[in-house]
């Protein structure tokens, strides 16, 4: 028996099948996610302690399945509910089972997912119901007391509940659509939350990187054919292989430039680079695949010099045309100025001055400060450092934007 | 993103607060901590004892001296503060609701955290 973590990695994988089976068996998303949590944390206590069951599928359905028994027993239709007990868990029925899993999986992420839930609800249910994450662990990682984020899962059930919305997943059409680009944006939305918490001391906000890749891997497998799914994969393993490299040890941002590209995770690279080389030309171009194709020219410049950046600022002007968004445009203000001086990255930066989603943003202090830096005015590019750190609520960014700043003193 | 709500007291505040709004007060301070417990916005919060109580410790010709009484000689002090996690907006929607009186104000400002986007 290996230590705590491979009890999870058994478990958290095992967490959607089982929920989606007594789903589908019993309706009821509540009580069975509730039921699954349960079994999951006497797994996570006993199974280090007296091995790992033959069948840990089994296992977490039939205790999972106890629980429900329970909850249903202390209700007021007991004897109506105790005859839908009686034909829980056939023996060897679960197998017949295993095809469904899939369905079931996604069926959960679009449940977990629904427009209908806040951001913050979306992620904590797809965390717990998909994730097979206690509580407690996604309160830990998203730094909230564990009553809180119990709070946030209850309500996020009862959103669901309200919704009314059944449990297969939507067929195929607009709304399966939005409910898929919904799934996507929360996946990413973890992703993010872990990616940029990694540089600090909390490890456990960092694995929710690896958590998102997981999931979205996991979506991949079930969406072979979607273009943008893997834009996404692509994207989250692309951004995660410079992990190491964009931080020093002692915890200080290191800019894509100066970072050491040995230190980058090769075979991530490979791995996203092949993802976004064969969902491009399958033609449903979307900004997962845009943003995945932009690292992934990062990725195979072997230094920051030779970096492709013509190709970057084309990825840009397509991206301001699939999502516009101030923040693409900022981006493609630093790929203008590589491609045709800073002067070029300022004029386009002007046109954002009066963008109010933009205007006491850090980043456009920060990229106005890199463009002048560049074009030779130390004077104006210290007033935008300091204005850029002022500005951001990242204790490491604001060291950085700093620390820039001192250097162009004198 | 977490924002902290700092909730200056005027002069005046916690003798209004106890006297006869004292319930319809609180009444209006708990619905919005039911409300942000149930929604799972609520982080934490802390109410401060007077500024009468408080002792301030500053630099002396470089060394650490000990004052009576609050750091900033204003009227309105701090009297407590509640640490939200939800959108920028709605933090400062939490404040418009809260129970304010007399020259008393709330000041709303994000919490810095301790990671960065690459640079």
């Amino acid at each position: 028996m290996s230590g705590q973590g491979g009890v999870e990695d058994l478990l958290r994988p095992l967490t959607p099948q089982v929920l989606g089976l007594l789903v589908r068996r019993h309706g009821q998303f509540d009580a069975c996610e509730d039921a699954v949590q349960e079994a999951l944390i006497a797994a996570a206590a006993q199974w280090p302690r007296d091995g790992v069951p033959d069948d840990p599928r089994a296992w977490l359905i039939a205790v999972a399945s106890r629980r429900l028994v329970d909850e249903w027993r202390s209700e007021h239709a007991r004897r109506e509910r105790e005859e839908r007990v009686a034909e829980l868990e056939p023996a060897g029925e679960a197998q017949a089972d295993v095809a469904r899993q899939g369905d079931d999986t996604l069926a959960l992420l679009f449940l977990c997912c629904h427009p209908a839930l806040t951001p913050p609800s979306q992620i904590a249910l797809t965390l717990r119901a998909v994730g097979g994450l206690t509580t407690e662990e996604i309160a830990h990682a998203f730094l909230v007391p564990e009553a809180t984020m119990a709070q946030r899962i209850s309500r996020a059930k009862k959103g669901v509940k309200a919704s009314g919305g059944g449990f297969e997943a939507p067929a195929a059409g607009v709304e399966r659509e939005e409910r898929l680009r919904a799934v996507l944006h929360v996946l990413y939305l973890i992703f993010n939350e872990g990616y940029t918490a990694s540089s600090g001391p909390d490890l456990r906000r960092g694995e929710l990187t690896g958590e998102a890749i997981r999931l979205a891997r996991l979506l991949a497998r079930l969406l072979p054919d979607d273009a943008e799914v893997a834009g996404l994969l692509a994207l989250m393993l692309l951004t995660y292989a410079r992990c190491e490299a964009r931080t020093t040890p002692g915890g200080d941002l290191v800019p894509l430039a100066e970072q050491e590209r040995g230190r980058w995770d090769a075979a991530a690279i490979a791995e996203g680079v092949a993802l976004v080389e064969a969902a491009l030309p399958r033609g449903q171009v979307g900004p997962y695949q845009l943003q995945a194709a932009i690292a992934a020219v990062h990725a195979e410049a072997p230094t920051a010099e030779q970096t492709d950046w013509p190709q970057i600022l084309a990825l840009y002007l397509l991206l301001e045309r699939v999502a516009p968004n101030p923040m693409v445009t900022l981006n493609r203000a630093v790929a203008l100025a590589e491609v045709d001086g800073p002067r070029a990255g300022l004029a386009l930066l002007a046109s954002l001055e009066g963008d109010e989603r933009l205007a006491e943003h850090h980043r456009l202090a920060a990229v106005r400060a890199h463009l002048l830096e560049r074009a030779g005015e130390r004077d104006a590019a210290r007033e935008a450092y300091r204005e850029a750190a002022r500005r951001t609520t990242s204790l490491p960014e604001r060291r950085y934007l700093e620390g820039r700043a001192a250097r162009l003193v004198g | 993103m977490k924002y902290m709500l700092l909730i200056y007291d005027a002069p005046d505040t916690r003798e209004i607060f106890s006297g006869p709004q004292h319930e319809q007060l609180m009444d209006r301070m708990n619905a919005i901590m039911d409300e942000i417990r149930a929604s799972g916005e609520y982080v934490a919060t802390q109410g401060l004892a007077d500024a009468a109580t408080a002792k301030t410790v500053r630099l002396q010709d470089g060394q650490p001296a000990i004052t009576d009484g609050p750091f900033a000689e204003a009227k309105e002090q701090l009297g407590g503060y509640l640490v939200v996690d939800c959108e920028h907006e709605r933090a400062l929607d939490i404040a418009r609701r809260w129970p304010l009186v007399s020259s008393g104000g709330i000041e709303v400002r994000p919490v810095m955290f301790d990671g960065g986007a690459e640079m």
